[in-house]
C-alpha cells in the first residue's frame, strides 16, 4: 500500500481529515524548505504538497506565480525539488510528499528518468496541473509501477464521465479544485462544494482533498467536513511573501495558521 | 507524399505534437468549443455567413501581386506577394477573429478575451467584438504595450479593455498565460479567441482552417496568373498562423517547397532569438506539445525579436510536425536582415511591410536569386507596417 493510501486509511479510522499544506520548493530560498516541512509536520499536517517552480504557471494566481519566480531566481528546478524531498525523507518516513507542478520540466527530464528519480526521492504522489488523463496515461503507468500515486484535479465543471476517468487512472487521492479560477482566488461557496462532493462520492472511492479558496481555520473546518482533506496554499505563501526579510517570522506565522486549522478541523466532529 | 494529409487526429495530435495539455477546469470549455467547431465546420449557414463577412467586411479575396520590379532586381524567381496587409485592420489576423467571433456568437458567449503580441490580433479581435457588441478584454505584455502603443490606442478606441501583463518576461507568452487564467475564471460566459495556431486542441486546427483561405486563394490566383502551381512558399513564423494559412492547401502538392522563417533576433548563436524550430527542443507549453525555447530544466527561456509578433518561445504544433517530416523547411532571419527586407520592399515596390512579414521578405531576398526566372515564389505579406512606424523612426533617431 502506498504511503498516501495508508495515511488516508489511518485518518479515516480515527475519524480525522487530512490537513495538506502547499508550499513552493525553494521559496523564498532553497534552505528554507526542508526545515519548514518538518515544522509543518510538528504543527499537525498529514501530507505535504511541494510545488515545483515553473516559469509559466498558467493555472496559478499571482501569489503562487511570485513564489515560483522567487524560487527560480535561486535556480530552483525539478531536480533540486526532488533533492529537497529526498532530504526531508531522510528524517521523516511517515509523512507523504506530493510534488505539484507543470509538465514541461518533466518533459525536459524524460518520463522514465523522472519516474525513477521520484522513486529514489521516495516521493509519494505526482500532481501535474497541465497533464489531464487523456494525455497522462503513459506517465501515470510509469509512476504506478513504482508505487507512486498519480493525482488528478477535478473541477466544479467536471462531468461524471471525467470523474470516473480520474478514478480509473488516478490513485492516492483526487484533488477537487473548489472554484473556477486560479489558485488564491475568490471565496468558497460551501453549498456548491457540498453538492459536487455528493456527485464525486457517487463515482469514486478515492479520498477527495479540497483546495482553492481555503484561507483560515474557519473555512478549513467547514471544508474538512465535506471531504477527506483540505489543501491550503496561497494563504501560506502569502505569509512568506509578507515576511521576505524575516523568514523566521514567516515560518512562525505558517505554523500558527496550520495549528489553528488542525485544532478547528479536529473539533469538527466532536 | 502520396497519401492525403489528414492531420491532426481526433484528439488534436500532429504525430507526437499538439494535444490538449491543460488544467482540468479548461477541459469542459475546450470540449464545448470543439463540439461547436466540429458542428459548424461543415454547416452551410455558418460557412455562408463567414464567406460574406470575409468578402464584405475583411475585403477578401486579397490580391496576389506580382512584384515585377523587385523580381527583376533580385534576378531570380518571379515574386508574388499575397497581400494580407490589405485586409481590414491590416493583417491576416482578421481572417481568424471573424471566424471565431461567429462561433462565439453561435455558442451564446457574451464576452471575448484574447492575447496579443504586436497588437494585430488584439486589434482584429477588438474589431469583431465591437461589430458584434461583445465585451472584449485583450491581454498584452507590458513590454509590448510600450513598443506597440499605436495598436493599444486602436484597441481602446474600439472599446476593448487592454490589460498590460507585468508577470514573467512581459511579452506574448505572459499575455497568453494571463488570458488562460481569465478563461479558467470566467469559463461560463467567455470565449477565448486565440490568435495563432497554438494552444490546446482544437485551436491549432481551428485557427489553421480559418486562415487556410490565404492558401486556397493564393493557389487559384497563382494558377490564373501563371498557369501552374508556385515553386516555393515563404512566410514568417512566430506562432505560425499566417504560414500555416498559406501552406496548408499546398501540403499535398509535393512540388511546392514551403519555407517558414523564424526570428533569429540578435543571431541564433547569441541565444537572443525566437526560433524554437531552428534552435529549440520539444516540450509542452500553453496546452500543446511542440518545439520550445527552454533550458535543460524545462523552464521557458525569454525570447527576443525586433518584431513583437514573432517574440514567442513556442510555435504551432503542426509546424513542428511539418519540420520533423521534412514537408516544410524552417530557417531564421536576424533583426538586421529583417530590416533589410523591410527597406527593400518599401523602396522597390512602395509597400511598407510589418516587421514580422519583413522576415519573410528578407529570406526571399536570399532564396529568389537561387531560382530561375520562370519559377514562382509566393511570399505571404501577412501585415502592413503602419504599426511599426514608431519603432522604425526611433531606430533612425526620429521622434514622431
Amino acid at each position: 500500500m502506498s504511503r498516501l493510501a495508508a495515511k488516508f486509511e489511518e485518518l479515516s479510522k480515527s475519524g480525522r481529515k487530512a490537513l495538506i499544506p502547499f508550499i513552493t520548493a525553494g521559496d523564498p530560498y532553497p534552505e528554507f524548505t526542508v526545515p519548514m516541512m518538518h515544522a509543518m509536520v510538528e504543527a499537525g499536517v498529514d501530507v505535504i504538497e511541494l510545488g515545483v517552480p515553473f516559469s509559466d504557471p498558467m493555472a496559478d494566481g499571482p501569489v503562487i506565480q511570485r513564489a515560483s519566480e522567487r524560487a527560480l531566481a535561486h535556480k530552483m528546478s525539478l531536480r533540486r525539488t526532488l533533492a529537497i524531498a529526498m532530504e526531508f525523507r531522510r528524517t521523516n518516513q511517515h509523512t507523504p510528499v506530493v510534488l505539484m507542478g507543470y509538465l514541461n520540466p518533466i518533459e525536459a527530464m524524460g518520463y522514465e528518468e523522472f519516474a525513477n528519480a521520484t522513486a529514489r526521492a521516495e516521493v509519494d504522489g505526482i500532481l501535474t496541473v497541465d497533464l489531464p488523463p487523456e494525455e497522462g496515461e503513459h506517465c501515470a503507468a510509469l509512476l504506478k509501477a513504482r508505487d507512486i500515486d498519480p493525482i488528478f484535479l477535478l473541477a466544479p465543471n467536471s462531468s461524471e464521465e471525467r470523474i470516473r476517468l480520474m478514478d480509473a487512472i488516478g490513485s492516492g487521492y483526487l484533488y477537487y479544485v473548489s472554484l473556477k479560477g486560479v489558485t488564491g482566488a475568490g471565496h468558497l461557496d460551501t453549498a456548491n462544494v457540498k453538492a459536487k462532493l455528493e456527485q464525486l462520492r457517487a463515482n469514486t472511492n478515492l479520498p477527495v482533498a479540497i483546495g482553492f479558496g481555503v484561507k483560515d481555520a474557519e473555512t478549513a473546518k467547514t471544508i474538512a467536513a465535506l471531504g477527506d482533506g483540505v489543501v491550503i496554499g496561497s494563504a501560506l505563501i502569502s505569509k512568506i511573501e509578507a515576511n521576505l526579510d524575516t523568514p523566521a517570522q514567516a515560518k512562525q506565522e505558517i505554523i500558527e495558521l496550520l495549528a489553528s486549522m488542525r485544532l478547528a478541523m479536529d473539533s469538527n466532529g466532536a | 507524399m502520396t497519401e492525403k494529409y489528414t492531420m491532426p487526429d481526433a484528439r488534436g495530435h500532429f504525430g507526437p505534437y499538439g494535444g490538449m495539455f491543460v488544467a482540468e477546469t479548461l477541459i469542459p470549455p475546450i470540449q464545448e468549443l470543439n463540439a461547436a467547431y466540429q458542428r459548424y465546420l461543415d454547416d452551410p449557414d455558418f460557412i455562408a455567413e463567414l464567406d460574406k463577412d470575409l468578402q464584405y467586411y475583411v475585403g477578401r479575396p486579397s490580391p496576389l501581386y506580382h512584384a515585377e520590379r523587385w523580381s527583376r532586381e533580385l534576378g531570380g524567381a518571379q515574386i508574388y506577394l499575397k497581400r494580407e496587409d490589405l485586409n481590414h485592420t491590416g493583417s491576416h489576423k482578421i481572417n481568424n477573429t471573424v471566424g471565431q467571433a461567429l462561433l462565439a456568437k453561435r455558442m451564446g458567449k457574451t464576452r471575448i478575451i484574447a492575447e496579443t503580441g504586436a497588437g494585430q490580433h488584439g486589434v482584429a479581435t477588438a474589431t469583431v467584438a465591437a461589430r458584434l457588441g461583445l465585451e472584449c478584454v485583450v491581454y498584452m505584455g507590458a513590454v509590448d504595450v510600450a513598443r506597440q502603443s499605436l495598436n493599444v490606442y486602436r484597441m481602446k478606441l474600439l472599446g476593448a479593455t487592454v490589460v498590460a501583463v507585468e508577470s514573467g518576461s512581459k511579452t506574448l507568452k505572459d499575455a497568453l498565460n494571463e488570458a488562460l487564467r481569465d478563461w479558467v475564471t470566467n469559463v461560463d460566459n467567455t470565449f477565448y479567441i486565440i490568435g495563432t495556431v497554438a494552444g490546446p486542441h482544437p485551436y491549432p486546427a481551428m485557427v489553421r482552417d480559418f486562415q487556410a483561405i490565404i492558401g486556397r486563394e493564393a493557389k487559384q490566383q497563382c494558377l490564373d496568373a501563371t498557369g501552374r502551381l508556385p515553386d516555393a512558399l515563404v512566410a514568417c513564423v512566430g506562432g505560425g498562423s499566417n504560414a500555416i494559412g498559406l501552406f496548408y492547401p499546398f501540403i499535398d502538392d509535393a512540388s511546392v517547397a514551403m519555407v517558414g522563417v523564424e526570428a533569429a533576433g540578435d543571431g541564433i548563436a547569441t541565444g537572443r532569438h525566437s526560433a524554437p524550430l531552428s534552435a529549440g527542443r520539444p516540450g509542452v507549453l500553453h496546452g500543446n506539445r511542440t518545439y520550445l525555447m527552454a533550458d535543460d530544466d524545462g523552464e521557458i527561456i525569454e525570447t527576443h525579436s525586433i518584431s513583437a509578433g514573432l517574440d514567442y518561445p513556442g510555435v504551432g504544433p503542426e509546424h513542428a510536425w511539418l519540420k520533423d517530416t521534412g514537408r516544410a523547411q524552417y530557417v531564421s532571419i536576424t533583426d538586421n536582415e529583417a530590416l533589410d527586407g523591410f527597406y527593400a520592399l518599401t523602396r522597390m515596390e512602395g509597400i511598407i511591410p510589418a516587421l514580422e512579414s519583413s522576415h519573410a521578405m528578407a529570406y526571399a531576398m536570399k532564396l529568389a536569386p537561387t531560382m530561375r526566372p520562370d519559377q514562382t515564389l509566393i511570399i505571404n505579406l501577412s501585415g502592413r507596417g503602419d504599426k511599426d512606424m514608431q519603432t522604425m523612426a526611433r531606430r533612425e533617431g526620429i521622434e514622431l
